[in-house]
């Protein structure tokens, strides 16, 4: 799409349709906003989504407001993907076949409280998108660890003497394990990635699941400014990689060729403040090993297909 | 048409000729056979429906939730540790203003393990605004199912329905069950067509952030809804009775126009106490019953109107509210305030202990030749 300003044509990377109105509840320089926007210029108003407890139960503003634009059914919260199952199943039958079921849900209503209801929607192939905005921790309810906390991270249930260890649950493996035709990582950072993996998304029949990473300054404690550059840095450092997993195969989809150091990402979020240089090494040397088992899972994958 | 049917066969019927479009239900006894026999409708193409075999009683509910919301007629159907498993999204579908039907087969809550008939765990769900209904006979069962939309749909009071049978006594029972003609049935109850619903051309959100500025008054709503709903129940009733000759209303006398004794009490024990009253009426004792189809909305008007001019009232609750008394027992003494007929609170039959003529002629012994007591409990063993 192009768009002319002064004369000049200005090639524009993304969708230039908001959906999503700038009326919303958020903090300021909140991911998970730009995420549902993002989300929403490449699926358009013909979505209904569920939504449950978490950020964007508020972020949407106050009854009778609502900034999305599309029809929201504000659901329990372990039931993101039985609510969408029941709405997709709905529309089949009612015959609005054109209409995307997409279930929008925190990383606690997904890796953790709603994890039962995704594995049987995914088992089912039910008709829906999945999207978990991740942002590694209860952060509507004020910051408490959930299970995709990352090893180190300072939240308000693990206090800094307490900080959590152990390693943050790997959601792309266990929806790997169900086989759903198409599982993707997208981080908000990586707008255009991310927008061509939600697309994609829609033309696939079944249970699609994306694992959305979007920085939130409030509980990672670093400024509103620096959101995309955390992001960035995030995948950038291989602490995120981008990859997608289509029919089992996986494919990386940004390899970076000199990974920077994680404690590049590290030190701008107050949330990892109190670490030790030893603990930065042993994050480090998690990085590294998870990255090279996920190439080895590309390698492995194709030549299995092939 | 006359068929031989359970009453899990009259719930899944029921459901069928409802021509629900979403069904989604989670296995558990004894409710298992209505899952199944709505598996094989929808397999064979006799229901055009989608069927979502979900991985939990909790997700059932949540999916019709859902499904409901998008404009479709659903049915779930549960018992016991389900329905419990099920009770924060009752509420949601209340507070939602969405008329699912949901059957669920009376059966008692673990531990020890128990698929035998008992009230406590639909009696638990008593404050979730669902409207609730508890059957007498297997023919009750289909025309519950089918009414129960019609009544839940009305606009004015959109209100979920839990249809409730109990455990093998009618879950596993075989009964004569009237099921009509098709093309009656859909004059009876039309197609859903909801005026809100979840719609890309007029995107809403629904159940969002609501301030102390909204929400009491979106409470007041639904009891209104209720309120409303005991003059739509019996509006209904008499609309049945003049598509299908028979006849519903909130509550059932029996008998009761010259009773001296009137025994009040819900379920199947309802057709026992009947042939009990029948007994000791040959016999010359002046009793009656008193059969309370709902619990939600409570018949608090028809049950004073019956029992005001009883010299004794005894209440049968096969459902315990521990640390009080019969749940049953607490709504019609509260109905019965500043009216001074004695009142007896009977526990019966919990866990499945069969309630039999002789139980129930014991209540009257009881009445007879003692003062009231809150929980009286038959058949305890010593």
């Amino acid at each position: 799409m192009s768009n002319k300003t002064k004369g000049q044509k200005i090639k524009l990377t993304l969708p230039i349709e908001e959906v999503m109105s700038p009326g919303h509840l958020a903090c300021q320089g909140c991911g998970a906003t730009l995420a549902l926007r993002y989300t929403l210029k490449a699926l358009g108003r013909k979505t209904i989504m569920s939504i449950p407890a978490c950020c964007w139960s508020v972020i949407d503003g106050p009854f009778p407001y609502s900034a999305a634009g599309v029809p929201i059914y504000h659901c329990a919260f372990e039931t993101a993907a039985s609510t969408a199952s029941g709405i997709s199943h709905a529309l089949a039958q009612l015959g609005q076949d054109n209409v995307t079921a997409l279930a929008w849900a925190g990383d606690g209503g997904t890796f953790d409280i709603g994890l039962q209801a995704l594995s049987g929607a995914a088992e089912r192939g039910d008709n829906v998108i999945y999207i978990v905005y991740d942002n590694e921790a209860y952060m509507n309810t004020g910051i408490q660890r959930s299970s995709a906390t990352p090893h180190g991270a300072w939240t308000t249930t693990t206090p800094v003497k307490h900080y959590k260890r152990g390693p943050k649950k790997n959601i792309m493996a266990i929806m790997a394990a169900h086989h759903v035709p198409y599982c993707a990582t997208a981080n908000i950072a990586y707008p255009e990635d991310f927008i061509r993996k939600v697309k994609k998304a829609k033309n696939i029949m079944g249970t699609k699941f994306i694992h959305l990473y979007a920085p939130c300054p409030t509980g990672w404690k670093h400024p509103p400014d620096i959101t995309i550059q955390v992001a960035r840095l995030a995948t950038l450092t291989n602490v995120f990689p981008l990859y997608e997993i289509d029919n089992d195969v996986y494919t990386i989809n940004k390899k970076i060729q000199k990974a920077k150091p994680v404690s590049e990402y590290l030190k701008l979020q107050g949330r990892f403040r109190h670490l030790s240089e030893k603990e930065v090494q042993f994050i480090q040397r998690t990085v590294d090993q998870n990255w090279k088992r996920l190439l080895k899972l590309e390698e492995a994958f194709r030549n299995e297909k092939n | 048409m006359k068929k031989v049917l359970t009453g899990n066969f009259a719930a899944a019927y029921g459901a069928t000729a409802a021509k629900v479009n979403v069904i989604s239900a989670y296995p558990i006894t004894p409710q298992t056979t209505i899952v199944e026999i709505l598996s094989e409708i929808v397999a064979d193409g006799l229901l055009n429906a989608d069927f979502i075999k979900v991985e939990s009683e909790h997700s059932a509910l949540a999916a019709c939730i859902g499904a409901q919301a998008a404009g479709a007629r659903t049915f779930t159907a549960t018992s016991a540790q389900g329905l419990a498993l099920m009770h924060e999204l009752l509420h949601w579908a209340t507070r939602g203003r969405l008329p699912i039907v949901l059957a669920n087969v009376n059966r008692a809550m673990a531990p020890g393990w128990s698929i035998w008939a008992d009230a406590t765990d639909s009696v638990a769900q008593r404050d979730t605004g669902c409207m609730q209904i508890y059957c007498e006979n297997n023919q009750e069962v289909f025309d519950s199912i089918l009414m129960s939309y019609k009544i839940g749909e009305h606009t004015e009071l959109l209100l979920p329905t839990i249809v409730n049978l109990d455990a093998f006594f009618l879950s596993h029972t075989s009964q004569i069950v009237d099921l009509y003609d098709q093309e009656t049935i859909d004059r009876f109850l039309p197609s859903y067509n909801p005026e809100i619903k979840l719609d890309i051309e007029n995107p809403r959100a629904f159940g969002g952030l609501t301030s102390p500025d909204y929400y009491y008054e979106f409470s007041y709503k639904i009891q209104l809804a209720h309120e409303k709903a005991k003059e739509i129940i019996e509006e209904v009733g008499k609309e049945f009775y003049r598509f299908f000759n028979r006849e519903y209303h909130l509550s059932e006398p029996y008998r009761c126009d010259d009773a001296d004794m009137i025994l009040v009490d819900y379920g199947t024990i309802a057709g026992t106490a009947k042939d009990a009253v029948d007994r000791m009426r040959d016999k010359g004792i002046h009793v009656g019953v008193l059969k309370i189809r709902y619990l939600r909305p409570f018949p608090e008007e028809q049950v004073i109107d019956i029992l005001k001019n009883a010299k004794k009232v005894g209440v049968i609750d096969r459902a315990i509210s521990y640390g009080h008394e019969g749940p049953f027992f607490t709504e019609v003494k509260a109905s019965l305030y500043g009216y001074r007929i004695p009142i007896y609170g009977f526990i019966a039959g919990l866990g499945g202990r069969d309630v039999s003529i002789v139980d129930i002629e014991s209540m009257v012994d009881y009445m007879q030749g003692n003062k009231p007591a809150n929980h009286i409990w038959i058949g305890l063993k010593k």
